[in-house]
């Protein structure tokens, strides 16, 4: 279980990017954060893993403050941690399987991952992995040979590989087609479920967040607005969030969208 | 329906001196001087008119090589140059990477940093035949001067180098990798070195041909190799020999350049 008490960040420019946010995400639960640009979401995620440092407040990941750990004890600590990005992040010129493998960096000494002689209980998740991401048969490729959704595969297969406690989850989506979003989604969502994995996810589309998500959470400029089901997020809620805009449209415009690629797919299946 | 009055014309404006009167007076300041400059190089046309024929001499010599009276010495030479190139550039990129690493910015810590940068700033500067004289009055005479010259002059090549391309890395991958829980040293294996591998055998294929080239220059101050021959047939009048050497180092450099230029396509 993750618990946030009064996390505040405030860069040295002076912009504060998060303020006073108290959060609990219990095991197994799927949080959507979402909130318009530079409301301090990605702030939020990194704060945890320490890949920003926080200026005050507590980050309780079990018993233990994250926030108070030294260099050695929070990398080890950051094993607990998977992360997946907004870019997939993965080493370009590495392959699939080195991506993979990078998630055990934690685990083992630094000879082992120097001469990629990696244990074999490592080697056989990590094929594990791979397979359950549908990605088994391209192991010994480069991954900047993959598409987008591939690389996002991978990029949640290395996150797997660390065994985490708690994913977090940067836009996984926001540099993907709205059907491979879709799909991604889906694979996160029935992982997190298979493992009663906690995770925090970011992300920019509403509907995307209300159809995946267990919880959402709301944040502007940097403070909790909204905590609530995804049934709860109305308009009104919206409205507090990102300020006026036309929101019916938007569902619109989204309904619009699945019933296209449902369209799409019944053709693509009519032809096989 | 009217349209509104946009005008038709454009100029860039200008970027960096935004004052016309300012922009005139710079560049009339710089003819200026730049005539001045000139005017000052003074020129002895009767001995420009002497050196010609000694360079129509040179220039025959050279259109009629003369690679077998001195072969012994010109073998020994060239067998000096390579293996100074060689041996240098390997220990001289084997120096440069830790250097390099420690003179990123985005890896090495502020002190790291300053002690790095200063070592590269050292070797960049001091240009290779002042070394050379410097380490030839110190070692004497003979390739070991020249290849730790060269090995000298490689270190601020190669880790200047690297250590920009190293703070141009594309850091989302650091992060991932620091994000797993990796150690700074696996940091470096698997999120840095991966993206700066391709550049970094490039520049060294690179350096390669560079410290052939220097190795000739270097060998006429004493520190041996294939320039050490070309001064002494120089200095004996023997513009046939000199004229061999140039054409076999043209040609070794032309081998170099097209080979490392095969080679680093190849590794993209």
């Amino acid at each position: 279980m993750l618990t946030l008490e009064g996390l505040s960040k405030t860069y040295k420019t002076g912009e504060t990017a998060l303020s006073d946010v108290t959060l609990e995400v219990p095991k197994g639960q799927i949080m959507g954060l979402i909130g318009p640009s530079g409301a301090g979401k990605s702030t939020l995620i990194r704060c945890i893993n320490r890949l920003v440092e926080p200026t005050s407040g507590k980050v309780m990941l079990g018993d233990l403050d994250l926030v108070r750990l030294g260099k050695r004890d929070l990398r080890r600590q950051r094993r607990r941690i998977g992360m997946i990005f907004q870019e997939y992040s993965l080493v370009e010129r590495l392959t699939v399987m080195e991506n993979v493998l990078s998630g055990r960096l934690g685990y083992v000494p630094f000879w082992r991952s120097f001469l990629r002689k990696f244990p074999g209980a490592d080697i056989q998740r990590a094929y594990q992995l791979l397979d359950r991401v549908g990605l088994i048969d391209h192991a010994d490729k480069r991954a900047d040979a993959l598409s987008g959704g591939q690389r996002q595969r991978v990029g949640i297969a290395r996150a797997l590989a660390q065994d985490p406690e708690l994913l977090l989850v940067d836009e996984p989506t926001a540099s993907l087609d709205p059907k491979t979003s879709r799909q991604i989604m889906r694979l996160l969502t029935e992982i997190c479920a298979e493992r009663g994995l906690p995770a925090i996810v970011n992300i920019h589309d509403v509907p995307l967040a209300q159809q995946f998500m267990q919880r959402i959470v709301g944040l502007r400029a940097g403070r909790v607005v909204f905590d609530g089901p995804p049934g709860e997020l109305t308009e009104a809620a919206l409205t507090t969030i990102y300020g006026e805009e036309d929101w019916n449209a938007m569902r619109q415009g989204d309904e619009e969208q699945a019933e296209a690629e449902a369209d799409a797919r019944a053709r693509i299946a009519a032809l096989a | 329906m009217t349209t509104p009055a946009y005008p038709t014309t454009w100029r860039r404006p200008p970027q960096i001196v935004k004052d016309r009167r300012w922009r005139v007076a710079l560049q009339i300041g710089i003819a200026v001087y730049l005539v001045l400059a000139i005017g000052t190089v003074e020129v002895n046309w009767s001995r420009v008119y002497e050196g010609l024929e000694r360079g129509q001499r040179f220039i025959m010599g050279f259109l009629q090589p003369d690679f077998t009276s001195r072969w012994k010495d010109i073998g020994k030479g060239l067998s000096e140059s390579l293996t100074m190139t060689l041996t240098s550039t390997v220990i001289g990129v084997i120096i440069s990477v830790p250097i390099g690493i420690g003179a990123a910015r985005n890896l090495a810590p502020r002190g790291v940093y300053y002690f790095c940068r200063g070592i590269i700033a050292v070797s960049r500067s001091l240009q290779e035949i002042i070394i050379a004289i410097f380490l030839v009055a110190m070692f004497g005479f003979g390739p070991f001067a020249g290849f730790l010259t060269l090995s000298f002059a490689t270190i601020g090549f190669i880790a200047k180098l690297l250590a920009d391309d190293i703070e141009e890395i594309d850091p989302t991958q650091v992060e991932a990798i620091r994000a797993t829980g990796g150690s700074w040293g696996q940091l470096v294996n698997y999120a840095v070195q991966p993206q700066v591998m391709p550049r970094l055998i490039g520049l060294s294929l690179y350096r390669l041909d560079i410290n052939f080239r220097e190795s000739a220059v270097i060998g006429i101050v004493g520190a041996g190799g294939i320039g050490a021959t070309l001064n002494t047939a120089i200095d004996r009048y023997e513009y046939d020999s000199a004229g061999a050497i140039l054409l076999i180092i043209i040609g070794l450099v032309m081998v170099a350049e097209y080979g490392s230029s095969y080679l680093r396509k190849f590794l993209q």
